[in-house]
């Protein structure tokens, strides 16, 4: 009897042994829901925004994944975060035409600025929609060999051993063991906090403010068919986004060095088309496109009043193809340039809980 | 005998009342929206290919196709209508919203008729009130009278001097911004014809688009291709096109 009594006392502390070796703990941790700020303008008009039903938000996620977000060891050499390249005070993108990497080596694209995601409903990341998840997309840059160059097995590793990081896991995810799926769960988590509805435009939406006569007739160009035409790919004083989150070939180029979308899809009908960006903040994300070749709002605009270029996919949008553009006069651009500025969210570039 | 009779009665009656609970149970209908250009049915495989020819003789491509449609409206035998407060954007495109069922149910019976609309009607056309249409930017600028798109066409054609050129061929209400913002309501009935609705009742229609550009008013793309929402008079040419687009195809239980 005191045999079997012993066998089961070993059983018994195998099994506790067991238990700790799996990081879980006794009483499991609920990490507390956390529901996004949206925006009034926001809740009037849009859809509620998407948040994958295997990744919620909970606030202790969302912290691990800013505290992950700014943090260097995500790099090779420990020099570069994702901030790096998605600085909070250029509206979490940077002012290069193509950031650098550890090594010193550029990319091909400019760094996309980060806002309102959750209200990206294809759910297609990046310029050319490859990536097809937040989630997804915060797994590339780490392992890029021209980024962060490192390798998820080192991060893990690395964070593994920090002090602070297996107990913030384990109260986000409910396991201290750290793995690239949980990292960038929480980098998506914060990501999607980052949202930007605090515009000059938008408190003049809301009756708080007004618009100047000039930043009036700029409006009236961007929302004019026969004008700019912008609102049919940038939204309107309906669609707070300013994007349609889909890919276009805005006339960019007559051939193309960068198939963008059709690379991806494998459509030659594809090629040339990238992602229409967020027309928010752009005082803080210049330059601009998806190669950064236009440094100020002036060659944007000049872009498409007179520079269009024809080619196999351009978009049937980019009406005046024929033409150049659409042949705005300099008082109508410096006009649509004025209304363009009204959608800077200082608030956003400034708010305390983006910043490291 | 009597027993024999009354289990008879019993059954009889258990039986009809289970009949009419279910034919009473009030359903949902499946809309189905298919597309050809003529005789040819197309989707989203034959978009950006100058594939097309219109009745003037002009080679075109599709390169975008939504449209929106709603007030589903049955009238009964009895003479009472129902009218499903609903609406539905088919993009063909990316292949979506070709299948609506609808979220209000409609009780199983004979209809003498039933409809739906393109686009919106004047008191449903509510600019900015339809937070998924806003999210897809099928808004209508305010200065054209607000309210949103009842259809989107887009795409290239061969233009007299033989270039590839864009047209966009918008449907909204036709806006007369020079006469005190007169507006024309643009949308129309689809009348489907009288039908059963039971318990699964799936109605098919198909768009011709090739309608578009053919039906009463044979249309020229040279004259008529770009900036045509602010156009009140193309407005109403698109109008009475949009009246020989739809067939009924079938219904289906």
């Amino acid at each position: 009897m005191k045999k079997y009594f012993l066998l089961l006392l070993l059983f018994s502390i195998l099994f506790v042994s067991c238990s700790n070796k799996d990081n879980t703990i006794d009483e499991e941790y609920i990490p507390i829901p956390y529901s996004l700020k949206v925006p009034e303008l926001f809740q009037q008009k849009l859809i509620a925004p998407l948040i994958p039903i295997n990744n919620p938000l909970t606030e202790e996620g969302i912290a691990l994944g800013k505290k992950l977000f700014f943090d260097e060891r995500l790099s090779k050499d420990n020099t570069q975060s994702c901030a790096s390249c998605h600085n909070p005070r250029n509206s979490f993108t940077d002012n290069l035409r193509f950031s650098l990497g550890v090594d010193g080596v550029s990319g091909t694209r400019n760094s996309m600025p980060l806002f309102n995601l959750a209200w990206n409903f294809n759910d297609k990341f990046a310029w050319d929609g490859k990536e097809l998840s937040l989630e997804r997309q915060a797994l590339e840059p780490v392992k890029n060999p021209i980024e962060m160059h490192s390798s998820w097995s080192n991060v893990a590793s690395r964070l593994q051993q920090d002090q602070e990081y297996p107990l913030m896991f384990l109260n986000a995810f409910g396991t201290e063991r750290i793995d690239s799926t949980l990292v960038t769960k929480a980098i998506a988590q914060f990501e999607r906090t980052l949202i930007s509805g605090n515009t000059k435009f938008d408190q003049y939406l809301l009756g708080n403010t007004s618009l100047n006569q000039q930043e009036l007739n700029g409006f009236t160009i961007f929302m004019s068919e026969d004008k700019g035409d912008c609102f049919h790919c940038h939204g309107s004083n309906n669609n707070p986004l300013w994007t349609d989150n889909d890919f276009h070939n805005n006339g960019l180029d007559a051939s193309f060095n960068d198939l963008g979308l059709g690379a991806v899809t494998g459509d030659p009908n594809d090629n040339g088309k990238f992602k229409s960006p967020s027309l928010r903040n752009l005082v803080y994300t210049a330059p601009y496109m998806h190669d950064g070749r236009f440094s100020t709002l002036e060659e944007v605009i000049n872009h498409y009043s007179e520079g269009l270029q024809n080619s196999s996919t351009i978009d049937p949008l980019m009406k005046k193809v024929n033409q150049g553009g659409v042949q705005l006069t300099p008082l109508e651009k410096a006009d649509l340039k004025a209304f363009l500025i009204t959608l800077t969210d200082d608030d956003f570039i400034n708010n305390p809980s983006f910043q490291n | 005998m009597k027993k024999i009779i009354i289990i008879c009665l019993f059954f009889a009656l258990n039986s009809c009342s289970q009949d009419r609970d279910i034919s009473l149970s009030p359903v949902a209908i499946t809309l189905n929206f298919a597309h050809s250009w003529g005789e040819d049915d197309i989707s989203s495989s034959d978009f950006d290919e100058l594939k097309f020819t219109n009745e003037n003789e002009q080679t075109l491509s599709i390169n975008r196709l939504r449209y929106v449609i709603s007030e589903i409206t049955l009238i009964h035998e009895s003479g009472e209508p129902t009218v499903l407060n609903e609406y539905n954007l088919v993009d063909l495109t990316n292949e979506a919203g070709l299948s609506f069922t609808t979220s209000e149910s409609i009780l199983p019976g004979d209809y003498v008729s039933a409809s739906f609309r393109f686009g919106f009607s004047n008191n449903l056309n509510i600019d900015g009130a339809y937070p998924d249409l806003n999210t897809a930017l099928f808004n209508v600028p305010g200065l054209l009278g607000g309210g949103y798109h009842f259809m989107q066409l887009d795409g290239m054609y061969i233009d007299n001097n033989n270039q590839e050129a864009a047209y966009n061929y918008h449907v909204i209400n036709a806006f007369d911004g020079s006469n005190s913002n007169d507006t024309v309501e643009t949308s129309f009935s689809v009348n489907i014809g009288g039908l059963t609705i039971g318990s699964n009742t799936n109605i098919n229609v198909k768009m011709d688009v090739s309608e578009w550009f053919k039906n009463p008013n044979m249309w020229d793309l040279n004259e008529f291709d770009t900036n045509l929402m602010g156009n009140y008079d193309v407005q109403l040419l698109m109008n009475q096109n949009g009246s020989s687009v739809f067939d009924l195809v079938s219904i289906t239980q």
